[in-house]
């Protein structure tokens, strides 16, 4: 359920939605976190649903604690209506039990909400790329039938790949082919129900493994970046991200100064 | 696989091994019917005895309710030797569940025993305007929402405030500076955008963040814009202990008009409370 933190409820039609799964390395959580602190964006509301673990938690844009304000929750929306953009951050795992309730609390939200498409951040594991995966880029992307009407032509021309369809029984037969996205949480089964119900959905990810996934969020952001151009990119070096406060300490406290 | 010595030997293969969540996918209806039974039996109760149920039901009575959630043993401890001794506190009420952990308090008819683990509520009769909810129980994580939602929905939304006191090792508080327990214990707060009022405390920093029954509790309360106000206690006592339970004190200086502190509680109740942590982890006693 969207609860708007304003009295009105917000308008996103015509927007872009962006938002990740929790996924291998949380890289879409991630990259998330990099577009919402780097574009500014205020929140727009509350994505309260009981199929996430419960979380709170001071605002993780803002740096200093008495100027935070609201708290924040374990999915809120936040939004631009100047570059007419909606990022969805989710920021605890999906309760195993209520997985396909949530994929389809998303769905209802997308279509009530009339968006004009949605981006799904998200990652693979990257020891399960099979030998035809393995070639060039981690990046991949799906698009949904409706979509790939639309831009289907313009990412090819990015020089973008397709996820691959995997044998569903190598060696024996290649004749099966299926789509398989071990470690992408609900990212199969939200591009699945997209497709079935005619959505505007591309699906972003990269192969990647658990570990420091900091880099991985920077390159599947300017990525993104290529195709959406939400920021501007510089004539030279990569596009100014803006880390946001809540990333401090990613790896524990400080260190006991005795130690040395 | 078999060996040339015949011994069978599974062998990983990349063909059967799914994607995490797809076992869900293929449900018959027996699976659906016996997923509905658990939802069910997981659901969480609450329960109030019958006077009280009334009265919160007609705002007239209430319309002013404050409602202290206590979480945790520093907490609950608290709550039991500095305030449900210091007055007439009477139970009122308690929440029914059932999960792995917990299994005694899903007697809906019966409240938790003393000393059991449960959540039962309380209310005083010369101010029925303070409830207190003291959870010692386990609420499992599928719980959690729905434990917010029917506490919080069973008491009149107007007017209602929220004060939630919890409990976290120091080993979980995120810091650029090397934590040593000679600061311990100490208070940190959170509160919804809808609080006014100063805090005893300073606020919790970044990165750090609450979660479980406390964070459920917030989340409810922000979404649904009732003022509350979470403490979190950072302690290095990993056992409940008389220093650590001291440190909510000053939060409730605020109530006093309406809830009666005891300043110094007997030894006898403290030694109750925290008798957990006397033998068993000695050896030589």
């Amino acid at each position: 359920m969207f609860v708007s933190t304003e009295d009105t409820l917000p308008s996103f039609k015509g927007f872009t939605l962006i938002m990740p799964a929790v996924s291998v390395g949380n890289v879409g959580q991630l990259a998330a976190d990099l577009l919402i602190s780097t574009l500014s964006m205020p929140r727009a509301g509350h994505f309260h649903t009981d199929c996430l673990i419960p979380m709170a938690g001071s605002n993780p844009y803002v740096a200093a604690a008495e100027e935070a304000g609201q708290p924040s929750t374990n999915a809120e929306v936040y939004s631009r209506s100047d570059l007419k953009l909606a990022v969805l951050q989710i920021r605890t795992p999906v309760l195993q039990t209520k997985i396909k309730s949530f994929r389809k609390l998303l769905v209802s939200w997308i279509k009530s909400s009339a968006f004009s498409r949605t981006v799904l951040l998200s990652s693979s594991q990257a020891y399960q790329r099979d030998d035809q995966q393995l070639q060039g880029t981690a990046l991949r992307y799906l698009l949904s039938p409706s979509l790939e009407e639309q831009v289907g032509e313009a990412l090819r021309q990015l020089g973008w790949t397709q996820l691959e369809r995997v044998s569903a029984f190598p060696g024996i037969s290649d004749s099966e082919q299926r789509l398989y996205i071990p470690g992408g949480g609900i990212t199969k089964g939200l591009y699945m129900d997209c497709c079935t119900e005619h959505l505007p959905m591309a699906v972003v990810l990269l192969f990647c493994s658990e570990g420091d996934n900091v880099p991985d969020a920077f390159a599947l952001c300017n990525h993104l970046n290529d195709w959406l151009i939400l920021v501007e990119k510089p004539a030279q070096g990569p596009a100014p991200w803006r880390i946001p406060p809540s990333w401090r300490l990613l790896f524990g406290s400080g260190i006991p100064p005795l130690l040395f | 696989m078999a060996t040339f010595f015949g011994e069978v030997i599974s062998v990983y293969s990349r063909a059967v091994e799914e994607d995490d969540y797809d076992n869900t996918e293929e449900e018959n209806e027996e699976d659906v019917q016996i997923r509905r039974e658990i939802e069910e039996k997981r659901e969480v109760h609450v329960r109030w005895c019958q006077v009280v149920s009334k009265a919160l039901e007609s705002s007239e009575n209430l319309n002013r309710i404050h409602l202290i959630i206590a979480v945790g043993q520093n907490a609950a401890g608290f709550i039991s030797a500095h305030v449900l001794s210091a007055a007439d506190w009477a139970q009122v009420g308690w929440v029914a569940l059932w999960n792995e952990r917990s299994h005694g308090s899903k007697r809906p008819d019966t409240a938790p025993l003393p000393g059991e683990p449960g959540c039962v509520l309380y209310q005083q009769d010369s101010c029925p305007s303070v409830l207190i909810c003291q959870c010692t129980g386990y609420v499992a994580e599928d719980q959690l929402f729905q434990w917010a939602e029917r506490v919080l929905g069973s008491v009149q939304k107007r007017g209602l405030s929220v004060t939630v006191l919890s409990d976290c090792p120091l080993a979980e508080y995120k810091s650029p500076d090397y934590m040593t327990s000679s600061g311990a214990p100490f208070l940190r707060a959170l509160k919804t955008s809808m609080h006014v009022g100063t805090l005893p405390c300073p606020l919790l920093e970044l990165p750090n963040i609450i979660t479980g029954l406390p964070a459920a509790v917030l989340s409810h309360c922000q979404v649904h814009r009732i003022p509350a106000v979470l403490f979190q206690c950072f302690t290095d006592v990993i056992h409940p202990d008389s220093v650590t339970m001291e440190t909510y004190k000053p939060i409730l200086s605020s109530l006093s008009a309406s809830v009666k502190l005891e300043a110094s509680p007997s030894t006898e109740i403290l030694q109750r409370l925290t008798r957990i942590n006397d033998s068993q982890s000695n050896i030589y006693t």
